[in-house]
């Protein structure tokens, strides 16, 4: 089946535009056990790498697309018209001057700004393939931190590496973690040593910037016993004219007493498939907590999860989806529980405006041997105009005594009485709707770091801006 | 001339005639009211002054100080300064009162001008407290888990604060005990002056005991049938609105 996606036209100053890049790595289009081997070739995979990659690359073309239950709009991916690796052949950049002058002038279009840098404790932004650019602050090198690409992880530190890189999501998990196991390049490798707090977030901007180019970055972050650490990950692409495949794997692994705390925002253009998976180890007392916020897309799919391994373990997924015309985010959550006393949360909110599609999609899974067990499910739905589209697919399993479950759901719309009220004051029309809907996931984005929500509220204005009128 | 000023006004919702021929005119400076029993047609009119979508003018006019307020959409009238006190304020979830009144506040400025924070806040406070509310009270969210008095004095606490030139209050006194509707009387009072023109909109004589009007007006099936000062409060409440029902074939025009 073929669709056609009409994208809506709103203002998309930031993000809606490109550089001239020298591929000088470029694997050509299509897949097949040749691109496999050009990409560990270029790379200099080791061989259990080349082999994983292999493996990846057999699961993908043996598993059949996941239409049986989630969209129909996958069959439109052509995977033989993809690039699956493109890198500029440069090792990645330690310094700022270092960065070529074309890739600065990206970043101050996306508005990296150079004083926000000082906030961060170190940035990684990858720019097509390879990271182009990484620098730690020194603080939290001498901390022991480990903040690289994850090609310079699995190189330089295969001891930590190999004994949890595919651990928490297997090749095999699905279709598109398979695929991102064949193809992977970029994405961060992250250790932190027991008892170390990362006071400051670690910030990472991925983009894509070449037309049917897939991105399969990979991450994988560690919090050994006790330690902490925040990671954000922000996302503004071009916007292109054919199809783009975004196939991301993120795995976290928080040891005994760890905190793990990993933000998103992204911003696709109108394109892009998103297909991710992304998934935490929580162990004894740990805690795992996503805040995931999906705006733009042709097809997001995406249901960040958590393994309560060890008892006393907390998960916690925080999302909020803005599906606008043409758009169909079908996310949630993913909430294993398999210790004791191991506690969930779970709150979705969504908005869909003119043909948008919002999706909720959810696994609670409580076996019955555990004890003292608890899950909290909220998913609110908001509707912006009548050809809006909503639906929710919770699926809770709770089985033994002891453990309780607690799940609401709600669809609202923006009643026409209340936008009339907030013109009275003044407001305009899209001013309006626009407050209206930063109402609506106040009480979520309030937990988001500062300037994540100031950067969500403007986002939103933007969405909004097409949907009157 | 400085007046709001309604002529030969007709309404209809859905080919229903609600308001038909009512012409008023409210100078800047001056509070009038306007009684009138259920259905008179009082809450539409005050709708349709500030641009409610669902009704219809079939003819007549509206202006303010002289310009067309039927040819502006509702927040163009609302920045322009007519303000309307909802007889049922909307709830909007999430939003705090301290964030909407200075998005309002905002949407007032030129482009590329911001408020000032901390002056906002203290004309804010200093309005709260005339209206005996808590500082707390600013980071709830519109109108949500109000009860009728907290909602008829957020609406008093907005007029306050956004300085209209005119402003309409339709049934501000409803849902009311005496206590808040002293608080609220005394809101208005203190912004009575040259720079405000006011239209009461009530069922009841009580809320002019304590907002004197400088003219009451009588309306009935969507007429004004009387028109006087503010004895004509008294003497409606004293003769029952049949007796103004009885004048309601000839219509008046008011001032």
């Amino acid at each position: 089946m073929k669709t056609e996606t009409k994208a809506v036209d709103i203002n998309r100053n930031i993000g809606d535009f490109s550089y001239k890049v020298d591929y000088a790595k470029d694997a050509g289009t299509g897949l097949s056990d040749k691109t496999i081997h050009y990409i560990s070739d270029v790379k200099e995979d080791p061989d259990w790498v080349r082999e994983f990659r292999l493996r990846g690359l057999k699961t993908f073309l043996e598993k059949p697309l996941p239409t049986h239950w989630a969209s129909k709009d996958l069959e439109a991916i052509d995977f033989d018209k993809i690039r699956y690796y493109l890198a500029s052949g440069d090792a990645a950049k330690q310094t700022w001057e270092e960065v070529p002058e074309d890739i600065k002038r990206t970043f101050e279009r996306l508005g990296i700004p150079e004083q926000e840098r000082k906030f961060l404790a170190g940035v990684e932004a990858q720019f097509d393939s390879e990271a182009v650019y990484s620098n730690i602050k020194k603080a939290v090198g001498e901390q022991g931190v480990i903040f690289v690409g994850s090609t310079e992880g699995l190189k330089n530190h295969p001891e930590i590496f190999r004994k949890w890189f595919g651990k928490v999501i297997p090749i095999a998990d699905n279709k598109f973690s398979a695929l991102n196991a064949a193809v992977f390049s970029g994405g961060s490798f992250i250790y932190v040593p027991p008892g170390v707090k990362v006071k400051h977030p670690l910030q990472a901007y991925f983009r894509i910037n070449a037309e049917n180019f897939g991105q399969f970055e990979r991450t994988l972050i560690i919090a050994d016993e006790g330690s902490e650490v925040t990671y954000m990950e922000g996302c503004t692409a071009p916007k292109f004219e054919t199809t783009t495949l975004h196939s991301a794997v993120v795995e976290l692994v928080a040891l005994k007493g760890a905190k793990i705390q990993y933000i998103t925002v992204q911003n696709w253009s109108a394109n892009v498939f998103n297909l991710v998976t992304k998934r935490g180890l929580a162990h004894e007392d740990a805690e795992i907590k996503w805040i995931d916020c999906n705006i733009g897309s042709r097809l997001t799919m995406k249901y960040p999860g958590v393994v309560l391994k060890g008892r006393k373990a907390r998960g916690e997924v925080l999302s909020i989806a803005l599906a606008n015309n043409g758009q169909h985010q079908d996310t949630g959550a993913k909430m294993i529980h398999a210790a004791d006393e191991t506690t969930s949360n779970i709150i979705s909110k969504s908005i869909s405006i003119g043909t948008g599609r919002a999706t909720y999609r959810g696994l609670v899974h409580v076996p019955k041997h555990l004890k003292n067990c608890k899950n909290n499910t909220e998913c609110d739905a908001l509707l912006i105009n009548s050809t809006s589209r909503t639906d929710t697919y919770p699926a809770i399993t709770v089985r033994g005594t002891g453990n309780a479950v607690q799940h609401e759901a709600s669809v609202s719309q923006v009643s026409a009485e209340q936008i009339f009220y907030m013109q009275q004051r003044g407001l305009s029309e899209a001013q309006a709707m626009s407050l209206s809907v930063n109402g609506f996931v106040n009480d979520l984005v309030r937990q988001f770091p500062m300037e994540y929500s100031v950067e969500l509220k403007r986002l939103i204005e933007l969405e909004m801006e097409g949907s009157v009128g | 001339m400085n007046e709001l000023r309604v002529e030969n006004l007709h309404v209809a919702i859905d080919d229903q005639q609600i308001v038909r021929g009512l012409s008023l005119a409210v100078p800047r400076g001056e509070v009038h009211a306007i009684m009138g029993p259920n259905g008179s047609g009082k809450s539409t009119l005050a709708k349709v002054m500030a641009g409610h979508p669902d009704y219809h003018v079939t003819k007549g006019k509206i202006t303010m100080d002289g310009e067309d307020l039927l040819a502006l959409e509702a927040d163009d009238r609302a920045r322009k300064g007519l303000f309307l006190a909802f007889q049922y304020p909307s709830e909007v979830p999430g939003v705090t009162i301290a964030n909407f009144l200075r998005a309002a506040l905002q949407s007032r400025l030129p482009e590329g001008e911001e408020l000032e924070a901390t002056e906002y806040y203290a004309r804010l406070y200093e309005k709260m407290e005339l209206l005996g509310m808590d500082r707390s009270f600013t980071s709830r969210a519109v109108n949500e888990g109000f009860s009728g008095g907290e909602k008829k004095r957020t609406e008093i606490l907005q007029l306050a604060m956004l300085e209209p030139k005119y402003a309409v209050l339709d049934e501000t006194d409803s849902g009311l005990d005496i206590d808040a509707l002293k608080v609220v009387a005394r809101g208005v009072n203190t912004m009575r002056g040259p720079n405000l023109g006011v239209l009461l909109i009530t069922h009841y004589q009580r809320l002019l005991n304590y907002i004197v009007p400088d003219h009451v007006h009588v309306m009935v099936q969507g007429r004004i049938v009387r028109s006087g000062g503010k004895e004509l409060a008294l003497e409606l409440e004293e003769r029952g609105y049949d007796w103004a029902r009885a004048a309601a074939d000839e219509p008046v025009l008011a001032r």
